[in-house]
């Protein structure tokens, strides 16, 4: 169940982006029309969202990078990557 | 009171227009093609509004499109960091001219329509054919993968046409719809017994945009904008005055809503003179209704002061002849009863269309 759901690959859906807003020193995401500040747990997740990595990979990364146990990563890379595809953000291909 | 940062930019290149629609949110008072801004200048003002904190760039008109330098201006609002917006009719819009504002980087596109029948479309827009150019705008821009929002103004005309409205931008790929009732300033004030939606025709027209919502789910966002006229409570308008929009006027004015410059009695910023920080921060129009400070009665005192920001100043204005009193369709304020007479007057009489010859100054 959990290999499947993270061999997925997500990427940003068209015109939508992370951004840096530098005035306001704070992640971003641009969307047609609006634009929503992200925590910065979730911006480390969307700086790895490229579209080739797969969920698998970015847990990875992130399990080395903040030095964590990864099932907990899993979980909140899994739920998130989730709710935003809900929120038209992201979209997921196997 | 600290300055907030604004957020949204709405460039309004040309007035020039190929649609004369009866409703539209230019002043009475057209800008003419001389007047325009160069090239050099709005780059100057991209750069100055994302160092500010803009975060998107909404180019509009009139019909931006009638703009020749408007790849150019999409590449510098991109390369700036700002989110670009085109909003369009989609009379000029083929793929020989759509293909270089996607390779300059924009972002999204708003395409108008005015109805789904060729004739409710022609009517509004006061030009013959103006639909089928309309779906082949649509149908280049969802090929070429863009995001794409439909947006209909709805009014008595045609607000009984919803459903389709939603049928057609299912059908287009079009991943937002706006459903916007009239706003009735300028050339809607000048059209508003023809255009003023009933009571019935607003509840059904709720009902109709619910049952969208359910039909599309996530699949489609969908924003409905009210006409305040049937409301209690008036709309925060740009999110309160000075707090989050700024809007250039083809000619450089800098204003806090596309309606602020009817306002008598003040000296308009201009990009030409000042840079849009010190106009942001320390022009007397915008500071004029920022915050809480210059509220009448009932505002001043009022529990909701800070959601509503008093209303709209342009229809205090435009309905009392004061930019600063309570937007009369509050129904704290004293003059509600102007907005129920105008609901009862409604009548079929024949539209005044946008154009420069029907204005008399």
């Amino acid at each position: 169940m959990s290999a499947d759901l993270e061999a997925r690959i997500p990427g940003f859906l068209r015109g939508v982006r992370l951004q840096r807003d530098r005035v306001r020193d704070q992640w971003i995401v641009q969307a047609p029309e609006r634009a929503f500040i992200v925590d910065t747990i979730a911006a480390s997740i969307l700086q790895r969202v490229d579209g080739d990595a797969t969920l698998a990979a970015i847990i990875d990364a992130l399990a080395t990078a903040y030095d964590a146990p990864r099932d907990v990563i899993a979980r909140d890379v899994i739920d998130m990557v989730e709710d935003l595809t809900a929120r038209q953000v992201l979209v997921c291909k196997s | 009171m600290t300055i907030p940062f604004p957020m949204s930019l709405l460039a309004e290149l040309t007035h020039r227009c190929p649609l004369q629609c009866p409703y539209c949110s230019n002043p009475l008072a057209l800008e003419n093609v001389r007047n325009e801004l160069p090239t050099d200048v709005w780059m100057r003002v991209l750069n100055e509004a994302a160092d500010l904190g803009v975060l998107q760039a909404h180019f509009s008109g009139g019909e931006p499109m009638a703009r020749k330098d408007l790849p150019e201006l999409v590449r510098g609002a991109a390369k700036a960091g700002l989110y670009v917006n085109l909003i369009t009719s989609g009379i000029l819009l083929d793929e020989a001219s759509f293909i270089p504002l996607v390779d300059a980087g924009v972002d999204h596109v708003q395409l108008s329509f005015q109805d789904v029948t060729p004739e409710g479309a022609d009517l509004i827009g006061g030009m013959k054919n103006a639909q089928g150019r309309k779906l082949e705008a649509a149908r280049v821009i969802v090929a070429q993968g863009v995001p794409l929002t439909l947006n209909f103004v709805v009014h008595r005309l045609n607000v009984e046409r919803i459903p389709q409205m939603f049928d057609l931008a299912g059908e287009l790929g079009a991943r937002r719809v706006e459903i916007a009732h009239t706003q009735y300033y300028g050339w809607g004030l000048k059209n508003r017994a023809t255009l003023l939606p009933t009571r019935a025709q607003l509840e059904q027209s709720e009902k109709d945009v619910a049952s969208a919502r359910a039909r599309f789910g996530r699949e489609m966002a969908i924003d409905f904008v009210t006409p305040d006229y049937y409301a209690d409570e008036p709309k925060p308008c740009m999110g309160g005055w000075g707090q989050r929009f700024i809007n250039i006027s083809p000619s450089g004015r800098v204003l806090p809503c596309h309606a602020a410059e009817t306002i008598p009695g003040v000296s308009f910023p201009t990009v030409l003179k000042d840079s849009l920080e010190s106009i942001w921060t320390k022009s007397d129009l915008f500071n004029r209704f920022r915050g809480v400070d210059w509220m009448p009665a009932p505002c001043r005192t009022c529990d909701r002061r800070e959601e509503d920001w008093g209303g709209c100043r342009c229809q205090a204005l435009a309905l009392l002849g004061d930019a600063s009193a309570t937007d009369p369709v509050c129904r704290r304020s004293p003059d509600r009863g102007l907005i129920d007479a105008a609901i009862a007057e409604s009548a079929d009489a024949p539209l005044i269309y946008r154009r420069m010859s029907n204005h008399k100054s």
